[in-house]
This record gives structure tokens, sequence and C-alpha cells, in this order.
């Protein structure tokens, strides 16, 4: 009976229908690509039921059929802003597996390309929910700092996008001539727009009634729902894997973890603001400290051998042709290496059985974790909310679908 | 004015002359430019370079020749009509947004005496009642497009244009109160003259608080950002337009784009003297209401006639052009409100600040006619 009442109460605050809405794949908010069928009582959002996997490739699968080396362009795909950090994820997995010790020279650089790419990443997400808050200006200087950094991306690996920069033991190649001063005037230019982006935004009063108070993220959720990054950070957890699980150089370097309090969206915007100008600090000191030497392990069976002894030595010549043709004779085993990515733990878990192709790889991606929060965050508040929301979660379709 | 000698047929040459001349020329011509402007102004705020390709040969002229090549286009594209009900409602709908927007200029004093299409003595109520019809085209629109989102759209849109059609017409009622009429072409005539030798006295300088409001509750009316909630591309879509091409979508983008001419007319007349060149020219409010067009003039100003009103004239357009130009900058620096940020705004603050605004201008009204 008081069921029944309570049901009739409800209908009698309920006027009309709820009007159910496709939002998405192809709507402009929802990039990344990804579909909300949302369950609507006016403005309000009384459901919402998210639609992931229109960007899946089967990246897993298909690294299964090529050697460990040829995985790595596969990896440039996974989180498409932010390819470098892919690409060291993956090389770490491997040589965590193998028990492979890189140069100290290498894990600079690594951890160079690394923070790098957490800026592009950073600004892409700073800009996009600019845009989407319909600031246009702040999107292109936020697009135009990113613009300064990819040409040094360029060349650092000769790609803007599709690096494949880092090899099992090593890298590509060593940092090209000049480019301690090349990155440093490029920084300069992206702490200017950063300025710029912070000025027109930070203080600005719809920027901060749009983002103060929405999607909010309780610190429990965030933990048991498995969000990491600035997802978690922002709750006030105080995690960061470069921090508490330091990999390559960053117990070397000198930076602090950004933690927010309110876990809402103006407390993830701030966050990731602050970040990009740690990673301009540690990108400054990197160049400051960085070691001399190799860059690659002098190991013929993890690395290819120079091309003057391929063709001159026999041993170079078969060295070369067993890396290539067999591929890298991982030990059998697994391992799993995270690494902290533009979103939070991106992690490389690999089986191996010893014949020189991966058994099983499969990529931890941080937003698909948030993902799934994200319905938390959205239900029962305004349409309007699920575009900040959606912006500082920062989905990447190339990482949550794989 | 002499054209023919028919004194009837003067004023009707003589109205259609204003017309071609002002509504048609200015007006339209300012919101075909404004089709590039906007993009170019925009592209100079952003550090890019916009656009610059549509060419006849080798000549760009910075882009202008988008204003030709896109009616061009859109006049080519498939009018394409949704599976609707309405269909006939769906094409009506670009023309209840076009039409009035372009009527209402018909009271606009663009320079002194008879330079306006119509001398309504209803003035500003006449831009009241048929730009508020405006919010038809937007909502049968939206409504005849069978499309959520665009209902969505049309439903945001019904509530803001409504409840920022009050907080314009109370932030306004100050500036009459203040110069006695509704007729613009004699609140154009009360801002003549400086107070203590220096201020203009105008509009915006009586009434500032009033201008503030006049100016963002203009440009919620118009539905551009940062209240651009109706057709917030990225929640909505495109929101009411969504499902309009061709030529509709071009007419309701070119209304809107009427609309900022509109705005900034209208706040040149009431709040930057209109026509009136301050410091300048004293005392040209005596020659309203009588034609010296051409020779028919005040005797003692009869010399100086011809390029006094062309002065004036292009004073008045200048003062719009000011005020297009403020909007533009506004609408690409500003982000957008959320939809219920925009209607707390008009109805918690915008419409007590008119009320406070006007008892206040009561008041010292009060005072100032007493003492």
């Amino acid at each position: 009976m008081t069921a029944s009442i309570h049901a009739l109460k409800q209908t009698a605050e309920r006027v009309g229908d709820d009007m159910i809405i496709n939002m998405g794949p192809s709507h402009p908010a929802t990039h990344g690509t990804v579909k909300f069928v949302l369950t609507l009582d006016g403005e309000t959002i009384r459901d919402m039921d998210i639609t992931i996997g229109y960007l899946h490739r089967g990246f897993e699968k298909m690294a299964e059929a090529g050697t460990w080396q040829q995985v790595l362009p596969y990896t440039d795909r996974l989180n498409y802003v932010s390819p470098l950090i892919n690409n060291v994820g993956y090389v770490g997995a491997v040589e965590k597996l193998w028990g492979i010790e890189i140069t100290p020279r290498c894990k600079y650089i690594r951890t160079l390309a690394c923070e790098i790419s957490r800026i592009t990443d950073h600004l892409t997400s700073l800009g996009a929910g600019a845009l989407e808050l319909g600031g246009f200006a702040p999107f292109l200087f936020g697009v135009q700092a990113r613009e300064v950094l990819y040409p040094i991306v360029e060349e650092l690996t000769g790609a803007r996008l599709t690096t494949s920069y880092t090899r099992i033991g090593g890298l590509r190649h060593d940092l090209p001539e000049g480019f301690g001063e090349l990155v440093e005037s490029g920084l300069c230019k992206v702490e200017d727009l950063c300025t710029k982006v912070d000025q027109l935004l930070t203080r600005n009063r719809i920027f901060y009634d749009r983002m103060i108070g929405t999607g909010v993220l309780s610190q429990k959720d965030a933990i048991s729902s498995g969000c990491t990054g600035i997802m978690l950070r922002c709750t006030g957890v105080d995690w960061d894997l470069r921090k508490h699980q330091p990999y390559l150089a960053y117990d070397e370097l000198d930076f602090d973890v950004i933690v927010g309090q309110a876990g809402d969206n103006y407390d993830r915007y701030l966050c990731r603001m602050e970040e990009v100008r740690q990673s301009i600090k540690m990108i400054r000191q990197l160049l400051k400290q960085m070691p001399g030497g190799p860059v690659n392990v002098k190991d013929w069976n993890v690395v290819l051998p120079p091309k003057h002894d391929v063709y001159n030595s026999i041993e170079g010549m078969i060295a070369h042709f067993k890396l290539v043709t067999d591929g890298h004779q991982v030990p059998a085993g697994e391992a799993y290496y995270p690494i902290e990515g533009g979103n939070g733990e991106v992690g490389f878990y690999i089986v191996s059985q010893g014949n020189g192709r991966p058994y099983r790889i499969h990529v931890r991606p941080p937003c698909f974790y948030a993902m799934g929060i994200l319905k938390k965050l959205c239900v029962n508040h305004m349409l309007a909310d699920i575009i900040p929301t959606f912006d500082t979660l920062n989905m990447i379709g190339g990482e949550v679908d794989r | 004015m002499h054209l023919t000698g028919n004194p009837v047929l003067d004023v009707i040459l003589f109205t259609l002359l204003k017309l071609v001349g002002f509504v048609f020329v200015f007006v339209m011509g300012m919101a075909t430019v404004l089709t590039w402007v906007e993009r170019k102004f925009s592209a100079f705020m952003q550090n890019r370079i916009g656009p610059n390709r549509a060419n006849i040969g080798n000549i760009r002229l910075g882009g202008l020749l988008h204003m030709i090549a896109d009616p061009i286009k859109m006049l080519t594209k498939e009018a394409f009509t949704p599976n609707t009900p309405n269909p006939w409602l769906f094409r009506l709908a670009p023309f209840m947004a076009f039409v009035p927007a372009l009527v209402v200029f018909a009271t606009i004093p663009f320079g002194p005496g008879d330079l306006q299409v119509a001398p309504l003595n209803v003035g500003i109520l006449f831009i009241f009642a048929i730009g508020s019809l405006n919010v038809y085209g937007a909502v049968l629109g939206a409504w005849a497009s069978n499309n959520k989102w665009s209902l969505m759209g049309g439903l945001r849109i019904s509530a803001q244009m409504i409840s920022y059609e009050v907080a314009v017409g109370l932030s306004l009622c100050g500036i009459f109160m203040i110069y006695g009429s509704v007729d613009l072409q004699q609140i154009v005539i009360g801002q003549d003259g400086t107070w203590f030798g220096i201020v203009p006295k105008w509009g915006i300088f009586a009434q500032p608080v009033a201008f503030v409001l006049y100016l963002a509750c203009a440009i919620a009316e118009n539905k551009r950002a940062p209240f651009d909630v109706a057709e917030a591309e990225s929640e909505l879509v495109a929101g009411f337009w969504t499902e309009y091409s061709s030529m509709g979508f071009a007419l309701l983008a070119l209304s809107e784009f009427i609309e900022v001419v509109l705005i900034g007319c209208l706040g040149a007349t009431l709040f930057l003297g209109g026509w009136q060149i301050p410091w300048l020219v004293e005392g040209t409010g005596v020659l309203a209401g009588k034609m010296y067009l051409f020779g028919n003039l005040v005797p003692h100003l009869q010399a100086h006639a011809w390029y006094l009103v062309v002065a004036q004239v292009a004073a008045f357009l200048i003062k719009a052009i000011v005020l297009i130009w403020l909007q533009l900058t506004i609408r690409w620096t500003l982000p957008r409100f959320r939809y219920d940020q925009v209607m707390r705004l008009g109805w918690r603050i915008m419409l007590p600040t008119a009320l406070v605004n006007l008892v206040v201008t009561g008041i010292a009204l009060m005072f100032y006619e007493r003492f």
C-alpha cells in the first residue's frame, strides 16, 4: 500500500514522459566517438547509457601477430595526443620482463619525451574543454601552444603523431643537435600561451560557474572505480606514479604532485593547468641534468647492431638478421609495467612464451575506468553539464577502445 | 524635398530612397559584411588567418569575396526538408525570423529631421512589438524540424527570449523617463548638448547601468554567445537550426547578423546620442522636424547644411559600428552560459537591477525637477 502511494506521488510530481535521445556517436561533444543514450526529464538527465567501442581496432589481438618490435607502431595510436608516453610504456614493459637495464641518457630522453607529450595531452584537453563551453579563443591558444611542441616532437622522432620513437633497450636515435635550445625557445612560447589561456578562463565568471560544482567525483568513488591520474588527484588523493612509484628519471627530478580538493570540473581544470607548468619545470631540469653516453644498451640480442657492423662483420650481420626475422627473444613469463600517462595510469601487461612474439598484451587505459564512473557524475544533473564533465575526463577513443 | 514637383510622389520617392539607402544598403550591407567580418575578426583575435580563399582570378581582397561566394554556395545547395508533419511551417520559419528583423529598422533615425524611414511617434514600442515576433521564427523552425535537438533548442530560446524581453524593456524605461518620449527622433534630439561643456548629454552618461543592461539583454535576445544556449553547438548540435540547410539556414544566420546591426543602431540611438556630433555642432536639435536637405533649409544654417547632414549620418553609422564591434568582441571572448544560469541571470540579476535603476532614475528626476 505504501509503495503504491509512493508511486502515485512520483507520477503526480512528474509531468509528461521522459525523452530518450541519442547523444552521439556523431554529436559534436562526443568526440573520441562515444554514444550516450540519455533519458531526459526536461533538461535533467535521469538515465545515461554509455556505449564505447566505436574506435575498436583490435590492438591487443593485432599485437599477437607481430614480433615484439612490430607492436610499437600500434602503441602510437592508443592515446593519440601523447603517443610518446605509450611508446615508453610498452618498451618499459618488455624491458621489465627481460630484465634489461637501460642507459642513464636513455632514461632521461624517455622522461623528456614523456613530459613533452604530457603537455600536448593536457593542452588538448584544456583547449577542447574551453571550446565546447564556447570559448573559441582559449582553444586556439591551446592548439597553438601544441603546435609549438609538435615540431619539437617531429625534430626528435621524425613524426608528429606516429612517433614510434622508442626501441626495446634504447631509442630510435639520440637527441638531434641543438635540441636543448629548440625546446627552451618552445617552452617560453608555451608558457606565454598558457598564461593567455589562464587569463581568459580561470577567473572568468561564466567559465567558473560552468565548472565549479559540476561533475563532482567523491574520493571513495574515484578509488573504487579505479580512476587514476587527474581524475583521482582532483578528489584530494595524493597519488602520482611519477612520485610514488618512480620510474625512469623521475626520482631525480624536483616537482610537485598537484592535488585538488573538491573533485569537480574546476579542480580538474586547475590540476591540468598546473601540471603543464610542472612538466615545463621538469623539462628544464631534464635538459640541464642530461647525462652523456650511449642511448642504447650494448647487447646485440636486444638492440640492432650499428649499420657499420651489419655490413662489415659476420656477427653483426647475424645479429641483425636474427632480430629482424625471429624477433626479440623475450624470456617466457609475464610483466606489468605502469607509467603515468596524460590521463592516469597507462599500464602494459604482457605475457611471453619465449618465441619472439607476444603471447598476450593487455593495455590498462586510464580513461576506460573513468568512463565507468561518468554516468554517476552526470545523472541528475543538467544536459549541459555533460560537456565540461566529459571534457575534463578527457576520454581518448584510441585508448579506451583499443 | 523637390524630386518631381508632385508632393505625394515626392514623399513616396523620398521614403523609398531612405528605405533603400538605409535598410538595404547599410543594414543588409552591414549584415552581409558581418558574415565576413565575424570570421576575419575572430581570426585576428585568435592568431589565425581566417577566410582568404575566395577569389576571382587573382583578386582576393583579403577574403572579402567570401561575401559573394557564400550566397552562391547557399543558393546551389539542396534545400533539405526533414520528414516533418509541418513542412510549411518549416519553410516559413526563416522568414518569420528574417522579416521582423528588417522591419524594425523603419523607426531608427539615422540622421536629423526626416532621415528616418517611418517617423512613428511610438518608436521604440514598435521595435519591441515587431522585434518580439522574431521568437516565432526560431520556435516554429525548431518545432517543425521534428528533431529532438531542435525541439530542445526551441524550448530554450522561447524561454530565454521572453525573459530577456522583459529585462530589456525595463532597462530602457529610464531613458524614456529622462527624455520624456518613446519617439526615437525625440530621444536623439534630447541628447543634444553637453553637461558642464564637456560631457555630452548622451544616454550612456545619464543611464550607465541601463546601457550595460541593454547590451547584455539585447545580446541575450539575439541568442549570440555568451547567451547562445539555443544553438549551443557542443550541447544541441546546432539547436533550433540543426535541420536547416541552403537559404533557410542563410536567412536564419543573416537575421542574426541583422539583429547585431539592430542592437548597434538602437544602442547608438538611445545611448550614444544617435546622429548628434558632440561639442562640434551645438543646438542642431532645433532643426528637427524641418526638411532641410538639398537647400530647403533654416536660413542661417543653409550654407553648412549638406555636409552637416552627411557628417551627422556618418556619426550615427560610426557609433553603430562601434557597438557592433563591441558585440563581436564579446562574442569571441566569453564562453557560454548554462541554460539555467542564463535564466537565473535574467530574472534574478538583470530584472531587479533594471527595476532598481528605474526607481533611482525616478527619484533623481523628481528631485531634479523640484529643486
